[in-house]
C-alpha cells in the first residue's frame, strides 16, 4: 500500500497536512499526536516582523463552524528561525511555511530568509481576511495575484504554493492567474467572510466584526472549489475545508486534491490528523487501491 | 508530568446549586494532574457546536480520580451539561492553563477574591493553599453557591450586588467596610472586578495573581484566539501579547494591561 504522494517534485510519505493557522509550529499538538506520522506540518502564517493580531474577541463559534479574526499573530521571520524551524526539523515530517505580510516587499523579506533553510515548500498568504492591508488584497483580483506570484518565484528557492481565497466570483480565474504567472502549487480554501452578532448585547461577537468562517459548516464549498479548480489548472492542488477525517480528506482527493490539510478540526479533535491518516489507510486496504495517488482526481 | 489528552470522563453525579449554576462532578484521569486555577475542555455532543468549552476546576479529588465542575448556564453547550446524568460519559480536554502559585501564598495574610462564576476555583485553591485565608465572595444575590464549603477553609465575607446578605456592593466594597488587609491576593471573576483589584494591589505594593477569562478555540495555545494584553513582550509571541490558555490563565496582575 502506497500513500505516497508528490506535489511539486516535493515527496510526502502521506497527503495529510495541517491547515496553516490551525496548528501553529507543531509544538502545541505535538503533545496529542505524533507529527513523525504526518505528512507535513504547515505553519501559522510568518512575516517578516512580528505582528500583534486584532483585538479580543478573536473566535466566535457558528453552527457547525467557527469564526476567527486571529489577524495573523506572529512572531516574525527571525523568531522562526531561530526557534519554530530547529523544532520543526527533530521530526520526519515535511515543513511548509506559510508566508504572509503587507507589502510584496514584506512577503519576498520572509521568502529570502527562508531560500538557505530545510524548509521544503512556500505557501503564500493571499488569502486573510482578516488584516486590513496586504494578504486578502493579493488573492482577490487576478492581476494582484499575477504580480505577486511572479515576484515570490523570481526570489523563492523552494517551490511556491499560492493559498486562495474563496472569497472570490471565481477561483477557477484566480487559479489560472496564478498557474501563468508560474505558482507550482494551489491550495484552497482559506475560510469564508463571515460574521455573527450577539442579539442580547446588540454587538458583533468579534471584535473585528467580520471574520473567517471553517470547519465543516464550509466543507461542501470547498470541495466544489477543488473540483472546480482541478479542472481549470495542471499544478497540483491541497485542498482544505472542513476536514476532520479521512472519509472528508478523500472526498478532496478524488475532486482532484493531491494534498489535504485538517484545520480547524484539530480544535475539535486534537488527534484529527493522525486519524485521517489511518482512516485513509483502512479505506485503501478495504477498497483494494495500491497507490493513493489513483483516486486524485477520480471523479470527473 | 504526562501530558494533555482528549479523553472520556463518566458523570459521577450533577446538581443545580443556584439558578443558572451547576455542579458537576466527573471521574477521569487527568483528575491526578489538576490543580487549583487549572481549567478542561468540556466537548459538547451535539456536534453543530464544535468547541471544547473551557470549564475552570472547582475540585480535584486525585485519591478518587475525580474532577469537580461548578460552571453557570452560558449558552448551548453548557445547556447540554446540564442535562447529564450519572453515568454518562463526556469527552474533556486537559489539564490545561498554569493554575495558581501556591508557594507564593504560604505562610501568608491572603486574599482569595472570587466574583460569580469566578467563585469555584476558590475552593481548590483554598483547600491546598497554607496560609491566613480571607475568603471573599461577590454574588448577585442571596443565592450563595459554595459559601459555606469555602467557609470550612477560611473566614469568608460575602458582598451582594442587591444587598441581600453581607455587604452591598461588590468585593472592594467588603475590603474598606471591614478594614481587611492582606500580603497577596489571588483572584477570579469578572473583568471589572479584576480592573480594580489590580489598581489596588498596585496601591498596597502587594502582589496580586488573576485568573482571566475568554473565547478560546484551540485551549492548547495553537491558534492565538484567546490573548490578553501584557505590559512586557510575551516570550512566545513576541509580542504584547499572552496566551490565556497556556501562559494563563493566572498572570500577575502588574505584568497586564486590563
Amino acid at each position: 500500500m502506497n500513500t505516497k504522494v508528490t506535489i511539486a517534485g516535493v515527496e510526502f510519505k502521506n497527503p495529510v497536512m495541517t491547515a496553516s493557522g490551525t496548528f501553529g509550529s507543531g509544538m502545541e499538538y505535538g503533545e496529542f499526536v505524533d507529527l513523525n506520522r504526518l505528512g507535513a506540518v504547515v505553519t501559522k502564517g510568518v512575516a517578516s516582523y512580528p505582528w500583534p493580531g486584532n483585538p479580543t474577541p478573536r473566535v466566535a463559534e457558528c453552527y457547525g463552524g467557527m469564526l476567527n479574526a486571529i489577524g495573523l499573530q506572529n512572531p516574525g521571520i527571525d523568531v522562526f528561525l531561530e526557534r519554530d524551524l530547529p523544532f520543526l526539523k527533530q521530526f520526519d515530517t515535511r515543513v511548509i511555511v506559510n508566508v504572509c505580510g503587507k507589502t510584496v516587499e514584506d512577503y519576498l523579506e520572509v521568502v529570502e530568509k527562508l531560500g538557505d533553510t530545510e524548509v521544503d515548500m512556500l505557501e503564500i498568504n493571499v488569502s486573510c481576511p482578516n488584516v486590513k492591508e496586504g494578504a486578502i488584497a493579493f488573492g482577490q483580483n487576478t492581476c494582484a495575484l499575477s504580480e505577486i506570484t511572479a515576484q515570490i518565484k523570481k526570489h523563492a528557492r523552494q517551490p511556491v504554493i499560492m493559498k486562495l481565497s474563496p472569497n472570490v466570483t471565481d477561483i477557477a480565474e484566480m487559479a489560472r492567474a496564478a498557474e501563468a504567472a508560474g505558482a507550482d502549487a494551489l491550495s484552497l480554501i482559506n475560510t469564508l467572510t463571515g460574521m455573527k452578532i450577539d442579539i442580547y448585547k446588540r454587538q458583533f461577537a468579534l471584535a473585528n466584526k467580520t471574520g473567517g468562517l471553517s470547519g465543516p459548516a464550509i466543507k461542501p464549498v470547498a470541495v466544489r472549489m477543488v473540483y472546480q479548480v482541478a479542472n481549470a489548472v495542471k499544478i497540483p492542488i491541497i485542498g482544505m475545508g472542513g476536514i476532520g477525517n479521512a472519509e472528508d480528506a478523500l472526498e478532496f482527493m478524488m475532486a482532484g486534491a493531491t494534498g489535504v490539510a485538517v484545520g480547524a478540526m484539530n480544535f475539535v479533535n486534537p488527534y484529527a490528523t493522525t486519524q485521517t491518516i489511518e482512516g485513509i489507510e483502512a479505506f485503501m486496504e478495504k477498497e483494494k487501491i495500491d497507490s493513493l495517488t489513483d483516486i486524485i482526481g477520480c471523479v470527473k | 508530568m504526562a501530558g494533555k489528552k482528549k479523553e472520556w470522563a463518566k458523570v459521577v453525579s450533577q446538581k443545580q446549586l443556584a439558578e443558572g449554576i451547576y455542579d458537576l462532578w466527573l471521574e477521569t484521569d487527568l483528575a491526578s494532574q489538576a490543580g487549583p486555577g487549572q481549567f478542561v475542555g468540556l466537548y459538547p455532543r451535539d456536534k453543530s457546536i464544535l468547541l471544547p468549552r473551557p470549564i475552570s476546576i472547582c475540585e480535584a479529588d486525585r485519591q478518587l480520580n475525580r474532577l469537580r465542575l461548578v460552571y453557570r448556564l452560558a449558552g448551548q453547550g453548557t445547556k447540554e451539561f446540564s442535562t447529564y446524568k450519572p453515568g454518562e460519559e463526556t469527552a474533556l480536554l486537559g489539564i490545561l492553563g498554569n493554575g495558581f502559585p501556591l508557594e507564593a501564598g504560604i505562610g501568608k495574610k491572603v486574599f482569595l477574591i472570587g466574583g460569580g462564576i469566578g467563585i469555584p476555583p476558590m475552593l481548590q485553591l483554598a483547600k491546598e493553599l497554607q496560609a491566613k485565608k480571607q475568603i471573599l465572595l461577590g454574588y448577585r444575590n442571596d443565592q450563595l453557591f459554595l459559601r459555606d464549603e469555602l467557609a470550612a477553609q477560611g473566614e469568608v465575607f460575602v458582598a451582594t450586588e442587591d444587598g441581600s446578605a453581607g455587604t452591598r456592593g461588590n468585593v472592594m466594597d467588603i475590603i474598606s467596610e471591614e478594614g481587611l488587609g492582606a500580603e497577596i491576593i489571588y483572584a477570579c471573576g469578572p473583568l471589572p472586578m479584576l480592573k480594580a483589584i489590580k489598581v489596588y494591589a498596585a496601591e498596597k505594593g502587594i502582589p496580586a495573581y488573576l485568573s482571566l477569562e475568554e473565547r478560546m478555540a484551540c485551549g492548547v495555545g495553537a491558534c492565538l484566539g484567546c490573548v490578553c494584553k501584557t505590559r512586557e513582550t510575551d516570550h512566545h509571541s513576541h509580542v504584547n501579547n499572552a496566551r490565556i490558555c497556556t501562559d494563563g490563565p493566572v498572570f500577575l496582575a502588574e505584568d497586564l494591561e486590563l
